[in-house]
């Protein structure tokens, strides 16, 4: 059988869910080959062969955290090279979309990126694709070369099927562009302890109806009580109310959760681009004509200061 | 001596139009109207502040696309850009990200430069990663997602803000930049400056002069496939209460009912 080759993404050795759940859309191509880089490359191996990883190739160096983005392109081609494999998986995080598409480029390859599902055709796998702020689906395949394909967070179930997950060294040679752009320092983002925003089950948002930065806490008391993530509007975020990280749309980041829970956001395209693949949609506005209401399962037109703490309480005193 | 500062651009159909694929799977651009791609006109914006800083600058907006994209390239000439130049081929209809950052890289070295500045991704496609690839194509160090850049004694310095952290990047030029949302907001063009974007340069160039063979781009020379594509069913329309003073409370039914509590 084929083999695929996984990038992984981990934290010092903890693999980031949409890992997983790229090494289950592996399994529908061919037999899981994962590259992890970096400190605690090696401690991925357990997890990775739980989940259907046949070989993990491992490579830790300096330059993978002093230097951006191309000493992992050098490791991922050199694990192309040692593996031949009929496919590339990379999970579609800003930094995985460029090593990916550097790595297409130096093979001679296609790229497809955000793909939200994946499965095995004739002419080798095909994307599924959201498109125009997700109002149209595509589907896709790379014509010239070994398809190389980012996949979205939430894109298909983390599944358990054990594989060998034998561990080997891949010795990487880097080259003359590895060392180009030096990173000076690096300040590790503070963790507010709830989900990630991209991989989140339960995304809870505020925007332009939260009226202030010191409104937020209305939000994250919510989010809190549902164990979500908070994502906020480009409007909250261009007004300094909420971090540029949080933001969801276009120009923030995408986000696919089973619950999406918009607080005082009208639903302009450049949001609805971020959030309108969400399972089930919920709006909370006090005005009635707001866009966003087409796209909800339930809405409720009302006072965001009145409905989200009654909303919070209902669901403590449901929790217990 | 000068800085030779290169923006590539992008026109895009306006996304608050009714976007929709054409037969060839390929983007009508005939039903929506064009524009700059917004994101784009924060690397205008950036540009012109380096050159602002440069004792000597030169700032080259480059864009690839049919005869319309000559608006988006008007519009960062009239924000303060110097000079523009269009590579237009019929050939190029249907061309992928590999193949226009073929076409870019190719282009941008035919016009010579120090920087290459771009938005963080199209408005359009979305991808993101053309800026990486031409610094792959090029040659050239990749200095990508900045909300903060600065060029100094030829080297570029940013912070680019990651998912996890924050990180402080630094590379010689020459060098490929791209800038977030968060660089800076963008200056809206002055009449001064739409009326003299009207009679600023802006150069032609084809496949040819460009020394690409017609079958390394456009839909048949694509290194990707689009087999279908297909409108999202619209929703069924949700239940929509009014909040008479349990709203709340009807929403968590709601939210129980669906297992989410």
């Amino acid at each position: 059988m084929a083999e695929v080759l996984v990038y992984v993404d981990h934290v010092d050795g903890a693999v980031r869910k949409p890992t997983l759940e790229l090494l289950t859309l592996a399994r529908r191509i061919g037999e899981p080959v994962a590259l992890a880089l970096g400190a605690g490359a090696a401690d991925t191996a357990a997890v990775l062969a739980e989940h259907g990883a046949v070989k993990v190739l491992t490579a830790d160096a300096p330059e993978f955290t002093e230097y951006l983005v191309v000493p992992k392109v050098d490791a991922l081609q050199a694990a192309y090279d040692a593996v031949s494999p009929a496919a590339v998986l990379v999970p579609s995080s800003a930094e995985g979309k460029e090593i990916a598409a550097r790595l297409a480029v130096r093979i001679g390859s296609g790229i497809i990126t955000d793909a939200i599902d994946l499965e095995a055709g004739d002419e080798g796998p095909v994307a599924t694709q959201a498109a125009f702020a997700a109002s149209f689906t595509t589907k896709s395949r790379v014509s010239k070369g070994t398809p190389v394909i980012t996949v979205k967070p939430n894109s298909a179930p983390v599944e358990a099927a054990p594989a060998a997950g034998a561990v080997e060294a891949l010795a990487v040679t880097f080259g003359a562009l590895a060392t180009g752009t030096k990173v000076v320092s690096r300040t590790p983002r503070e963790s507010t302890g709830r989900p990630e925003l991209t991989e989140a089950a339960i995304v809870v948002s505020g925007g332009r109806g939260v009226n202030g930065a010191e409104n937020f806490h209305i939000i994250e008391e919510l989010a809190d009580s549902l164990g979500a993530a908070v994502g906020a509007s480009r409007a909250a975020v261009d007004a300094g109310w909420y971090p540029h990280s949080n933001q969801v749309g276009q120009t923030g980041k995408s986000v696919s959760p089973q619950l999406y829970i918009a607080s005082g956001i009208s639903g302009a395209i450049q949001h609805r681009a971020g959030m309108q693949t969400s399972k089930t949609i919920v709006a909370i506005n006090k005005d009635a004509e707001a866009p966003i209401f087409d796209l909800v399962d339930y809405g409720v037109v009302g006072d965001l200061f009145a409905v989200v703490p009654q909303l919070t309480e209902e669901i403590k005193a449901r929790k217990g | 001596m000068s800085l030779r500062i290169v923006v590539c651009v992008k026109y895009v159909p306006d996304a608050t139009g009714d976007r929709h694929f054409a037969d060839d799977l390929t983007v009508d651009r005939d039903d929506v109207d064009g524009l700059l791609s917004e994101l784009d006109e924060y690397a205008v914006e950036q540009a012109l502040q380096i050159a602002d800083e440069a004792d000597d600058a030169e700032i080259t907006v480059l864009t690839v696309g049919p005869e319309d994209a000559k608006d988006a390239l008007r519009k960062a000439l009239s924000m303060g850009a110097d000079k523009a130049i269009h590579v237009e081929d019929d050939d190029l209809h249907g061309t992928d990200v590999i193949g226009t950052s073929l076409v870019l890289a190719k282009a941008i070295e035919k016009a010579g430069y120090d920087l290459v500045i771009t938005g963080m991704a199209s408005t359009d496609g979305t991808m993101g990663v053309l800026p990486a690839i031409l610094a792959e194509r090029l040659g050239v160090p990749q200095v990508t997602l900045l909300s903060e850049v600065k060029v100094e004694d030829g080297t570029v310095t940013g912070r680019r803000d990651g998912d996890s952290a924050s990180e402080q990047l630094e590379a010689s030029l020459p060098a490929v930049v791209s800038v977030t949302d968060q660089s800076g907001e963008a200056r809206y063009p002055s009449f001064k400056g739409i009326m003299a974007a009207k009679k600023k340069p802006v150069e032609s160039w084809d496949l040819e002069e460009l020394e690409i063979e017609a079958d390394e781009v456009g839909l048949e020379g694509s290194w990707t496939a689009v087999d279908s594509a297909a409108q999202r069913p619209a929703r069924t329309a949700g239940t929509i209460v009014k909040d008479e003073g349990e709203g709340g409370k009807a929403l968590a039914e709601f939210l129980a009912g669906q297992k989410f509590i």
